[in-house]
């Protein structure tokens, strides 16, 4: 019994409940205590994953290899910032409670468990988990009607799509004998071929999963979503439980599903081109800034999925690549957006950024950075995951997928030019409040990641190339 | 370590850089804020060009490989390193890069106003990303450098940019980013299907005839964009009009060299059997372009508008020199792209000498300006001239190259080629009539200044360089001349090899 390699996970929940027994007994507002305590832990978590040596544990339940601990770390990174861009704006906004950040490290927890998940039970716990800790973030600001509206649309579509993967599982099981992936990947080599009901639960389990990751064709909870919850919530949202969902995409299919590849391939090309083209085509007429980054983020899924449609340990490579130069443009982004704030009252029309060049210009340069990144032109680190799952599609002979890849990214290019535009070359509105540090501390960091990727791109490279090797080690 | 000694391209690539980030960190009021960034930037683009003049003295003519070479791996594991280095194509374009940019630094003085760091800045990243392309010697480097001049570019036209400047600047953008992407994915089949990303590895590969046509058809999506061929041309007319002055000369001077050099660079050597294949759709592209666009430019109510389609007609006779697969035409093909670079540079500032004056390039505003302005009509006729190939100036050096390369493919070509060029003198000498000649018809013409000492420093040794190239044209020939024929006879032995094989019909 080698229960020790889930101590980053025990760890973290007990912290968080710990935290929350001093939330309710603090005299005292707890809630920027609690905010503090929960980014410690946070980053304790993080040092805890580094150091926890691979392994199996709980009757095959739970797996620790390079690939968890690559996307752990970058989900406590996406958490992290999330968290620490959600001080300032819960305080203007009347939201700071301490239960905010006890929601995100729940959440937290459960990607966890679903990207260290050898089970489908295990799968299916985490992601329970974190997808209810986000359905009440998402209704944070209980008196907002849009907040509350996302929040309900956010937990009926969720619901449905956990049902169908709660289905998938349910057929596979019964057709497979089994939900642990290993075993499942040693019926699946047996002899004899695979029954087709076991490729409509593996079908039913994709459907979920897609869900998860907000492609095309479940995608349509993203934009009501993103613009009705809070700002902060839909930074964490748009970030963490993205890696985390393509994580458990990439796990379950090339692990226990690897056999099928030849099945699921061409199911996952026309999720990634659906959702490449719609990203592009969709966010054309938006002029909310947060609907445009849902749209936005639903064709950064396809890109990511090129990679899996490859099905190649570089495909998977590529597809990691992208989610962490994805995360950090992402909040960036929202670093941006969550400045975006006149005389006190936060705004979300993109032509509220008027010639803001003008009046914030180390604002506008961030923006800049973070939108030419998103449209893939080098030298920043969009045009480097671009460049990665691109690779893989045409290594893999996938010439219309990646025709398709580029060409939607230049009808990307676009909507992205526009804000560009509208920063840029328009007459200069009212200027915008100051921002706070916080705000400038991320849009910084995170901008120079973005700029500068290609100068430390090789170790992120390697550690993911690593992480790609044991799914198909 | 390279002949120069020290890292000489590294130097002359990323000191813009050092230059943008001293302009970033000037503080103080908008007026000092601007008077500093135009002084800096200035200085900055001095010093990379007497940099950039080391390759000129220690340039090796006589070896047709690679000289300064840089190598620091990068991504070894993968076959990615940051390499760079030049050979006689590409080194006259790096000083041609190094060489323009004080001098539309010197150009905008005056007329940018606002937001004038941001100007200076957006030159410099320019600079980086335009010296960066000619010299990299790996496709990946060249990839991001290629691409990375949108972003400044766009910049420039769609900020400082004319009436219509936001419709220009995405025409721009749009139009090169669909040619590149494809380029990219052509850059990736070649990476897979060799593992490696070295050019000069990469020039003595050989590609399977089957992929030939599609790379080819990858690599011309970019380069005919950016050249442009037509019909992909439209976008140039508009971003010229638009353009700010010095934009339009950076344009016009270095950017439209990106599709030449490419397809001189990449398309010939690496892919000479779909490149001999195709070479009669280039010609016919080529054609079109040379006395389509003649037509159109004759056409034009814009000063500007009509150079822009000049710039076409130009691109053209480039196109035909390069697939003519011999020695003259080659020559010719780089002898007009370097000629072009500095007289459409020189034509644009012209119109940017009127533009600074009067606020408009529409030709029917002007007329009868000899009167007022001699010595801008003599400057503006010397130009003139040259753009149509008068002997004596770089103009006629290229053409005439160009005509004997394409003599000796078709006769027929050569004539159609003869046509364009009678037509580029019609257009050009009826803009000059209609600007310069007549009598004043319009009265805010009569207090027109002539040129200020300011522009006579920038418009000096473009003059000198068009006479140089004109009547002393070898020393800029003497250049590229090793590495023209090493092309040339590379390219007839793997076509003939391929001939014996029987991959082609005779």
């Amino acid at each position: 019994m080698n229960w020790t390699i889930a101590i980053p996970e025990i760890v973290l929940a007990v912290s968080g409940m710990v935290i929350l027994m001093f939330g309710v007994l603090s005299r005292r507002d707890p809630s920027l205590p609690c905010n503090m305590l929960v980014l410690g832990a946070l980053l304790v978590t993080a040092l805890l994953v580094i150091a926890t040596p691979d392994g199996h544990a709980y009757g095959g339940l739970f797996v620790v290899d390079a690939f968890s601990r690559f996307v752990k770390i970058l989900i406590l990174v996406g958490a992290g910032i999330a968290l620490m861009l959600s001080l300032d704006y819960n305080r203007h906004e009347g939201l700071a409670r301490f239960e905010f950040p006890l929601l995100i490290l729940f959440s937290v927890v459960g990607m966890m468990v679903m990207v260290s998940a050898a089970n489908l039970m295990t799968l299916f716990l985490g992601l329970e988990l974190q997808l209810i800790s986000l359905y009440v973030a998402a209704a944070f600001n209980r008196d907002s009607l849009r907040s509350s509206e996302a929040a309900l649309k956010y937990f009926v579509l969720g619901s449905l799509a956990t049902g169908l993967l709660l289905y998938g599982i349910s057929l596979v099981y019964g057709f497979a004998g089994s939900t642990s992936f290993a075993a499942l990947g040693a019926a699946l080599r047996a002899p004899g071929g695979v029954s087709p009901g076991l490729v409509v639960g593996v079908v039913f389990v994709i459907a979920g999963l897609v869900f998860e990751v907000s492609a095309v064709p479940f995608h349509m909870w993203t934009p009501d979503v993103y613009e009705g919850a809070p700002t902060p919530v839909t930074t964490f949202i748009g970030a963490a439980p993205k890696v985390a969902g393509m994580a458990l995409l990439l796990r379950t299919m090339a692990t226990p599903f690897g056999q099928l590849s030849m099945d699921w391939r061409l199911l996952i090309e026309l999720v990634s081109i659906g959702s490449m083209v719609l990203g592009a085509l969709a966010a054309i007429s938006q002029t909310n800034f947060k609907r445009l980054m849902a749209y936005s983020s639903i064709g950064h899924m396809g890109y990511a999925l090129i990679g899996l449609a490859a099905g190649t340990e570089n495909g998977l490579r590529g597809t990691l690549i992208y989610l962490v130069v994805y995360v950090f443009m992402f909040l960036g982004m929202f670093a941006g957006i969550i400045a975006m704030r006149r005389r006190g009252r936060a705004f979300e029309q993109i032509s509220d950024l008027s010639g803001l060049a003008r009046t914030d210009p180390g604002l506008a340069l961030a923006f800049a950075v973070f939108l030419f990144s998103m449209a893939g032109i080098p030298p920043l680190s969009g045009f480097f995951g671009k460049l990665y799952v691109f690779l893989a599609a045409v290594q893999a002979g996938m010439w219309i997928l990646a025709v398709i890849g580029v060409l939607t990214s230049v009808v990307g290019a676009y909507y992205y030019l526009n804000i560009v535009r509208a920063m840029y070359m328009n007459a200069p509105a009212a200027p915008i409040d100051r921002r706070t540090p916080m705000v400038s501390f991320v849009a910084a960091a995170t901008g120079l990641f973005t700029t500068f990727f290609f100068l430390f791109s090789g170790p992120i490279v390697a550690a993911a190339q690593t992480a790609a090797q044991v799914l198909f080690g | 370590m390279n002949a120069a000694g020290f890292p000489v391209l590294s130097l002359i690539t990323f000191l813009p850089l050092v230059g943008g980030a001293v302009i970033l960190s000037i503080r103080g009021d908008e007026e000092t804020v601007a008077s500093n960034a135009r002084w800096a930037a200035l200085w900055t683009s001095l010093i990379v060009f007497l940099l950039s003049l080391v390759l000129w003295a220690k340039f090796n003519p006589s070896d047709p490989g690679f000289q300064f070479v840089e190598n620091v791996s990068w991504m070894p594991e993968y076959g990615l390193n940051y390499t760079l280095g030049v050979d006689g194509i590409s080194v006259l374009f790096v000083l041609l890069s190094t060489a323009l940019t004080p001098l539309c630094i010197l150009a905008s003085w005056e007329i940018i106003k606002r937001q004038v760091r941001e100007y200076m800045l957006a030159f410099l990243i320019l600079e980086t990303m335009m010296v960066g392309t000619f010299s990299s010697l790996d496709f990946i480097i060249f990839y991001i450098f290629f691409e990375g001049t949108l972003i400044p570019m766009y910049l420039i036209i769609g900020i400082w940019g004319g009436p219509r400047r936001i419709y220009s600047a995405f025409k721009f953008f749009l139009y090169t980013l669909a040619g590149s992407v494809l380029l990219l994915l052509a850059i990736l089949a070649i990476w897979f299907q060799t593992g490696t990303m070295n050019i000069p590895t990469l020039l003595s590969t050989r590609l399977p005839v089957t992929m030939q046509v599609w790379l080819f058809l990858g690599f011309l999506a970019s380069f005919a964009v950016k050249l442009p061929m037509w019909p992909v041309h439209t976008w140039l007319p508009d971003a010229h009009v638009e353009a700010p002055t010095a934009g339009s000369v950076m344009l016009a001077g270095v950017l439209l060299k990106f599709g030449g050099y490419g397809l001189l660079r990449f398309s010939v050597p690496m892919l000479p059997v779909a490149s001999s294949t195709l070479a009669p759709l280039m010609f016919a592209l080529g054609v079109m372009a040379v006395i389509y666009t003649s037509f159109v430019a004759l056409a034009q109510e814009d000063m500007k508008k009509l150079i822009a389609y000049s710039s076409v007609a130009h691109m053209g006779i480039v196109t035909i020199g390069v697939f003519t697969f011999n020695v003259q035409g080659v020559q010719g093909a780089l002898f007009q792209m370097i000629s072009h670079g500095v007289v459409s540079a020189a034509l644009f500032l012209c119109v940017g000498v009127l533009y600074d004056r009067m606020h408009t390039h529409v030709i029917a505003r002007f007329g009868g300006l000899v009167y007022r302005m001699p010595f801008y009509a003599l400057i503006l006729m010397f130009f003139t001239l040259a753009s149509v190939g008068l002997p004596g100036t770089s103009g006629f050096v290229g053409e005439i190259l160009v005509m004997i390369g394409a003599l000796q493919v078709n006769f027929w070509l050569a004539l159609l080629l003869g046509t364009g060029m009678i037509l580029s003198v019609g257009y050009m000498l009826y803009l000059y009539r209609r600007v310069i000649f007549g009598t004043i018809v319009h009265a805010d013409l009569k207090g027109i200044l002539d040129l200020s000492p300011r522009e006579v420093a920038v418009f000096a040794p473009l003059v000198v360089l068009v006479l140089w190239m004109g009547i002393h044209p070898s020393s800029f020939t003497s250049f590229w001349a090793a590495s023209v024929q090493h092309i040339v006879h590379q390219h007839i032995a793997e076509v003939s090899h391929m001939h014996l094989a029987g991959m082609l019909p005779r």
